[in-house]
């Protein structure tokens, strides 16, 4: 059960790279706990290694929107990644595209991943330059505005991804009270 | 509308529609590893849920373990809770576990179809990308995250939502030296490493049916790499005879009928497809990655390209940092750059045939002086009979180091790791930034190419070898 997501306003800070990949989100080294806990200190650990790095910089303290490049959360399955992000504070990922076991762990973990066309997120990068650009996002309207006028771009969520998060629903639950179709199915196939 | 294979396959396992897009399916067998199954286990615990269905459920260790002396306790503490875990977990909820001692651990995608669990119209799942393995025989595999193995195995069920399907219709005869993995990188590098987002891969084409089952595990495993969510092979005589006699395959009078149900399994002559593209197999020489995508990848006679080339800003920016990063000059030919280490694994290329193959370019010769050279078999299975073969000999008479069974270097997460500024010639499958170990620099190939470049020190054409 996670929080529900409905409507979020935050700083934005922008990693202007395609292809993030899950390896870089959380590096390995920092796979080996049991827990779900822990691994927002260690989010992007072998780029902040660099002080030029993004997040490094003073004015991306307390931004919890991330814009980004194509391709985000590519590579492994590991929902260390999201724990990282989520740990770290982000609550929306913007880009203009995501790998798709990616998008299917942020839905389970109250992290919104927002697609936008390259060029609205070229222009947030722009924007975000300014070290405290923030962005209000709402996943009842889909939409992602500037609350000063200049930037709105509505978005289409996942519709199933969308109530997983509007709702912060336990699926498990959920899918337990399917058990006489479950067992239907299990009689009429196995 | 005629079905293709990834729509019967799909349809069959639909146990309801559910509102918003989505599908409740049921699982045929859920493979479950010590990395990303303790949270899922620990959140059963705390609902006081029970595993639905143990007996479709199996485990390894694979990702962290340690690939020398088994003998030995697990040095690495954080790795040792990992696996005992595991252990503990598997014991508690009943589940059968190919532990750290067992003779059939391994790589999870290695020991599913070497066990004959794989099977033919199956739905997969397990918590790693690279079970688009599996697809291979047929089944719809796909990797999945922790919040879904713990609803895999609380309920035996998955939600997805429908992904549309991508033919990729390889054709022609490949040329002596290239492997399955050539056309498999090469077709990342023609659609780019989210050319196959929202889509499965069916592979099709004259090219994929001359594939024994093993090369087809390699072409499939890589589906991930492009973006796919799974890649299909439909079942032939190849897969048959590949499963017949294997443990959990059908035995006797189940043999025939399972066979029978298995040809189903197909796409029907006027199927259509979301997309489909194709590749020439006659026209693909051995690949090698020169970058820090799988996409970035050429010909092992090609150059390193020059960023400036690229068509979109965000690709030459992309370029830019990956030469950077693998301290590469725009322009160099790819056959002669200088490798230190030389990885032969992973679920990738880690079975018998890809260490027969790489044994054949070894034999009667010895790694280059500088060069540090290591063998981790898929599973101990493959090690068993590599070594019954006399592999072992050929791989550590030519100077490699010969392991027990893991992920090892794929990932870096046991001791296996490239230092600082390494150069390495893998058969694995991700060459990411700080993959193989931080600021360690990755080319990708396959196993009769990094056999080559161990034997010559850098990279070169194993064709004419
Ligand atoms: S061998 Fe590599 S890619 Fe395959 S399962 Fe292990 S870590 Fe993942």
């Amino acid at each position: 059960m996670v929080n529900p997501f409905v409507r979020h306003r935050g700083k934005v800070v922008a990693l202007p790279r395609a292809n993030i990949d899950t390896d870089q989100i959380i590096p390995k080294q920092f796979l080996k706990g049991i827990d779900r806990t822990g691994f927002g200190p260690n989010l992007f650990h072998d780029w902040r290694v660099n002080p030029d790095f993004e997040l490094n910089h003073p004015t991306a303290e307390g931004a919890t929107i991330l814009v980004t490049g194509p391709n985000f959360g590519c590579g492994s399955s590991r929902e260390h990644a999201v724990w990282a992000l989520v740990q770290y504070g982000f609550r929306v990922i913007v880009a203009p595209s995501f790998a798709d076991i990616f998008l299917a762990n942020c839905y389970r973990n109250g992290l919104l991943p927002v697609r936008l066309t390259e060029s609205d997120v070229d222009r947030l990068i722009r924007n975000a330059a300014s070290g405290s650009y923030e962005l209000v996002v709402d996943l009842e309207e889909q939409i992602v505005t500037h609350e000063r006028g200049g930037f709105s771009s509505p978005f289409n969520a996942d519709p199933y991804g969308r109530q997983l998060l509007l709702r912060g629903l336990d699926e498990i639950g959920r899918t337990l009270l399917e058990e006489e179709r479950i067992v239907a199915y299990e009689r009429s196939h196995l | 509308m005629s079905p293709t294979l990834f729509d019967r396959v799909w349809r069959e396992h639909v146990v309801e529609e559910l509102a918003d897009g989505v599908s409740l399916l049921y699982v045929d067998l859920h493979l479950v590893h010590e990395v990303t199954s303790p949270q899922a286990f620990a959140g059963l615990r705390r609902e006081g849920r029970r595993v639905r269905r143990p007996e479709r459920t199996l485990a390894t260790v694979d990702h962290n373990v340690p690939t020398g002396d088994r003998s030995l306790p697990i040095a690495d503490p954080v790795s040792a809770l990992q696996v005992d875990s595991l252990d503990a977990n598997t014991r508690e909820f009943g589940i059968e576990l190919f532990g750290l001692t067992s003779p059939r651990q391994g790589i999870v995608h290695v020991i599913g179809p070497e066990l004959g669990a794989t099977q033919p119209g199956m739905l997969i799942v397990c918590g790693d990308s690279h079970t688009s393995t599996h697809g291979a025989f047929g089944a719809f595999a796909i990797g999945i995250g922790t919040s879904e193995v713990e609803h895999v195995l609380a309920t035996q069920c998955i939600v997805l939502s429908k992904p549309k399907n991508l033919e990729t219709r390889i054709t022609g005869c490949r040329a002596p030296g290239v492997t399955a993995k050539d056309l498999i990188l090469a077709l990342i590098g023609k659609i780019g490493t989210a050319g196959a987002t929202g889509h499965v891969i069916e592979y099709t084409g004259d090219a994929i049916r001359a594939l024994s089952m093993e090369e087809r595990m390699t072409v499939c495993n890589m589906s991930i790499e492009a973006g796919a969510r799974a890649g299909l092979i439909a079942p032939d005589e190849v897969t048959f005879a590949y499963l017949e006699g294997r443990p959990r395959a059908p035995q006797g009078k189940e043999w025939g009928r399972a066979q029978e149900r298995w040809r189903t399994y197909r796409s029907d002559p006027g199927a259509t497809y979301d997309a489909t593209v194709t590749l020439d197999a006659s026209r693909v020489g051995p690949q090698v990655t020169w970058g820090t995508t799988p996409g970035m990848v050429a010909d092992i006679t090609g150059r390193v390209p020059d960023p400036a080339q690229f068509p979109t800003a965000s690709e030459r920016e992309a370029a830019t940092r990956a030469l950077a990063y693998m301290g590469l000059e725009p322009g160099t030919p790819l056959e002669g750059i200088p490798i230190d280490r030389v990885f032969l694994g992973s679920c990738t290329n880690a079975r018998i045939e890809d260490l027969r193959a790489a044994a054949s370019v070894v034999r009667g010769r010895h790694v280059a002086a500088r060069v540090r050279a290591l063998v981790v078999p898929g599973s101990q299975r493959v090690k068993a009979q590599a070594e019954d073969e006399g592999l072992d000999r050929v791989f550590r008479d030519a100077g490699f180091e010969w392991r027990n069974a893991g992920c090892s270097m794929c990932l870096g997460m046991n001791d296996d790791v490239l230092g600082e500024g390494e150069r390495c010639a893998a058969t694995s499958n991700r060459n990411f930034e700080g993959r193989q170990g931080k600021g360690g620099r990755t080319h990708l190939m396959s196993p009769v190419m990094a056999a080559a470049a161990a034997i010559e020190g850098h990279l070169v054409d194993v064709r004419g070898w």
